[in-house]
This record gives C-alpha cells, sequence and structure tokens, in this order.
C-alpha cells in the first residue's frame, strides 16, 4: 500500500516538475496575494506584522485550491484516473499518493511564502518548533481535505465554483488553530500556541481518514 | 404513474396531528415567553429570546447529526431512503442554523453590546456549520447522477458533521475565547416557569423539525420516484426504439438522413 502510495506520489510530482505549473504560475500567485494584502492594508507594517500570521494561511488557502484542482487536472484529462483504476492500485493508496503530492507541493509553497512574509512584513519568530508543528499538521489537513474534496467536485462541470465552497469553510477550524499558533510563535497574540496543535493533529487525522475510507467509493462513478 | 398518483400528498394523520399540535403550541410558547416568564436579573427582557434561541439551536445540531447519520447509512446501505433522509434534515437544520445566528445576534446586541463578536468562537464556528451545510445544498444541487450526487453529498455530510463536536464543546476547549456563558441546563441555574418556557420551547421546535422533516421527506422521497421513473422510462423507450429499429431504420430516423 505504502510502495503504491509512493508511486502514484512520484508520478504526480514529476508530471508538476515536468510541467512548472507549480513554480511558473501558482507561486507568483502566491507572492500577488501577499503584495495585495499589503496594499489592502494601507502599507502599515505594525498592522501586517499583526495580521501576518491571518494572511499567511489564507494565502495558502486560496494557493490550495489552484492546487488542488491542478492535481484533479491531472486525473481528469486523458482519462488519466480510468488507467490509474484499471491499475489495480487501490483506492485508498490513490487517496494517499495523491495527498503526499499536494502535501509536498504545498509545503515546498508555504516555504517560499513564509520567506517572502518575513522579508516583506518584516517579521521574527519566537518559537520555530511551534511554527514547525504547526505547519506539518495544518498542511496535512489542507491537502488531505482537499485532495477529497477534490474528487467531489470533480467532473460536474461547476468545479471551479464548487470546490472552494465546499472547501474553504471545511478548514475554517484548522485555520484559527494555524493562525493562533502562529500568532504565538511570532509573540503576536498571547495565547498558547501548542494547545491548538491538539485541534490541528484531530482536523489532520479525521480528514485523512474519511478520505481513506470514502474515496474509493467516490472513484466508482466519477 | 399510479404509484405516483397514489402519494401525490405528504399530509397523514400523524403529521395532521403534529400541525395542530404546532398551532396550539406556538401561541403557548411566545405567551409564555413574552407575557408570563419572567425577565432575568442579568439579560433583563434579552433571555425571553433565548427561549427559541436554544431551542433552534439544539435541533440544527439534531438535524445535522441526522443529516451525517443519514449519509454514513446511504454509503453502507446504499439505501435512496437514507439519503433522503438526509437532504432533507440538512434543509432544515440550514434554516435553523440561520435562526440560531438571526436570534443569538439580536440577543447579542444588548447583552454583549454587539451585533456580532469574532472573538466567539462558539459564534463563529457555528457560522462556519451554517456556510458548511449550505456547501452541502449546493452540491446537491449540482446536476448528476442519483446515485453520484448521493455518494458525494454523503461524504461532505460526514465531514461537515466532523465539526459539530467542535462548535458544541468549543466553549469548554477554548473558555478564555468566548463570551458564551456556560449551558444553563447543565448547571441547573433555571428555576420554575423560565426552566418550564425552555422546555416547551424545546419541545414545540422539536414539533417543529419532525413535521418540516416528515413533510421534506416524503416531497424528496417523491422526487427521487419521479426521477427514477423517468431515468427508467427513457430507459425502456430507447430499448423499444432499439427492437423496434433493428433490421431496419425508423420513418423519421430514415427522413432525417435523407
Amino acid at each position: 500500500m505504502i510502495r503504491d502510495a509512493w508511486l502514484v506520489a512520484k508520478k504526480d510530482l514529476l508530471i508538476e516538475i515536468r510541467s512548472r505549473i507549480i513554480i511558473n504560475q501558482i507561486a507568483p500567485y502566491t507572492l500577488l496575494i501577499i503584495v495585495l494584502f499589503g496594499f489592502a492594508l494601507d502599507a502599515d507594517t505594525e498592522t501586517l506584522r499583526d495580521t501576518g500570521p491571518g494572511l499567511f494561511w489564507v494565502s495558502t488557502l486560496l494557493v490550495a485550491i489552484l492546487a488542488v484542482q491542478r492535481s484533479v487536472d491531472i486525473e481528469i484529462s486523458d482519462s488519466a484516473l480510468d488507467r490509474l483504476l484499471l491499475s489495480g492500485i487501490s483506492p485508498a493508496s490513490i487517496y494517499i499518493g495523491k495527498t503526499i503530492a499536494l502535501y509536498v507541493q504545498l509545503i515546498i509553497l508555504e516555504v517560499g511564502l513564509f520567506i517572502v512574509m518575513l522579508v516583506l512584513f518584516d517579521m521574527s519568530v519566537d518559537n520555530y518548533p511551534l511554527i514547525v508543528a504547526s505547519t506539518i499538521l495544518t498542511t496535512l489537513a489542507i491537502s488531505s481535505s482537499g485532495t477529497l474534496y477534490g474528487v467531489i467536485a470533480s467532473g460536474v462541470g461547476v468545479r471551479e465554483t464548487l470546490l472552494p465552497v465546499l472547501f474553504l469553510p471545511v478548514l475554517a477550524p484548522a485555520v484559527i488553530g494555524a493562525t493562533r499558533a502562529y500568532g504565538d510563535a511570532f509573540g503576536r497574540v498571547n495565547a498558547d500556541g501548542w494547545a491548538w496543535l491538539g485541534l490541528l493533529s484531530v482536523i489532520a487525522i479525521v480528514y485523512t481518514l474519511i478520505g481513506m475510507l470514502t474515496y474509493g467509493k467516490l472513484l466508482e462513478e466519477t | 404513474m399510479a404509484n405516483t398518483a397514489k402519494q401525490d400528498f405528504t399530509t397523514s394523520q400523524g403529521t395532521k396531528f403534529m400541525g395542530i399540535s404546532l398551532i396550539i403550541g406556538i401561541p403557548t410558547l411566545l405567551a409564555f415567553a413574552f407575557f408570563f416568564s419572567p425577565a432575568d436579573d442579568n439579560m433583563d427582557d434579552a433571555v425571553r429570546l433565548l427561549y427559541i434561541h436554544v431551542p433552534v439551536a439544539i435541533f440544527a445540531y439534531v438535524a445535522f447529526i441526522t443529516t451525517a447519520l443519514g449519509s454514513i447509512f446511504y454509503l453502507w446501505k446504499k439505501s435512496r431512503w437514507w439519503d433522503t433522509v438526509a437532504h432533507a434534515s440538512a434543509e432544515i437544520g440550514v434554516i435553523f442554523c440561520g435562526l440560531t445566528l438571526i436570534t443569538g445576534s439580536i440577543w447579542g446586541r444588548p447583552t454583549w453590546n454587539t451585533w456580532w463578536e469574532w472573538g466567539d468562537v462558539r459564534l463563529v464556528t457555528t457560522l462556519v456549520l451554517f456556510i458548511m451545510f449550505l456547501g452541502y445544498l449546493a452540491l446537491r444541487q449540482v446536476p448528476a447522477s442519483p446515485d453520484l450526487r448521493a455518494k458525494r453529498s454523503s461524504v461532505v455530510g460526514i465531514i461537515a458533521a466532523v465539526n459539530i463536536p467542535i462548535v458544541n464543546r468549543s466553549v469548554e476547549w477554548w473558555e478564555n475565547n468566548t463570551l458564551h456563558q456556560q449551558s444553563s441546563l447543565t448547571d441547573g441555574k433555571l428555576e420554575n416557569l423560565t426552566l418550564f418556557t425552555l422546555f416547551l420551547g424545546l419541545i414545540i421546535i422539536g414539533i417543529s423539525y419532525l413535521w418540516l422533516m416528515t413533510h421534506r421527506f416524503r416531497v424528496g422521497w417523491m422526487a427521487t420516484e419521479i426521477e427514477s421513473a423517468g431515468i427508467a422510462g427513457i430507459i425502456e423507450e430507447r430499448l423499444n426504439e432499439g427492437s423496434s429499429n433493428s433490421g431496419n431504420l425508423n420513418p423519421q430516423r430514415k427522413e432525417d438522413i435523407s
């Protein structure tokens, strides 16, 4: 199962490396979001520092929508999904593989976004382990639910509009937790950031389990 | 067709009984809420809104849990019956959740001095729950085969329901981040007429939920039957076309081709 999942993840990542859509299109979009937030918040650095943790995760979610749509496009074009199913790989392995691929892409984008934010917003980190832990868990929640919602919204003709409506509210609790944890790590809010990791863990684990259990049923008729 | 004609209404003895109970019960609840029950020492007259707010909030949760159960049973049993239950309950849950937010906001204005408080986790997560189930209903409107639509909706319904414990227990989890008071029912602070009115509200809103649920389920079931009959009819028509056209094209087709 792990081997199959890794094969699927490797396939998706190789396609991304060769197509360079993440680097050439989605990464600049991420930068653009941060710059636009700067304009919208009146170039007040102190305000940007205070809102930085929230802006980071909102930007990540907006970027994640594009990454999820891209992940679905790979399988829908040329009926690639039918061939993947005919290969005999279990749906749970496909789900885990696609989640890993999405996870890796999002982590790369988040690292870039994080560095840009540190520079443009002139922010300093008080607690790096908390940043790392909350990023790992929140990204797992985003990628596991994104992979699932990607297949739910696939092939319905209104995917571009339906996916955000379904996907973003589900991640709202994760964003609240991640923003609080980042706020604590940046020393911007008076909250125990580590306490929110429990919530983030629960969300990540639950979405992953639901995805593994239901992905096959959704693939049957997609 | 005869089958459809037999079920072309959603009323039964049970729904008539519930309907009559509501005709009597709703004015009684309003009378107790606004005239007979006393004002609260802290909340003053604003407490009267809670006789509606608390029951609709509880039955919004009940509706969403029912949707989740219907979704789980649909995926397990593959029965359209459960899918119709999930759909009907989600619609009513969204209405109740909307009412919860509206009455809570009206209550919050005199009590907290604000219509909306972003720092209140329960308020925000209830709004998120509301939006999630709006998404569920949006998904149900997307054209798809009945089975595919049911499967997709079931997964979304289950995930949305996962958020319910977070909403319900958020006061206890993040007590420092909420303006909401602890549950009035469990801490035993309510007495006499106040407690009676609150329980009357629970009963009336509970009957409202059952009444709406029964009617909406029956409408949904009829729609499913018509949809299925339509698909079956089209398949039968195509099969008949196929058998009558075997060996030679029908006159219409011949005309089209020429």
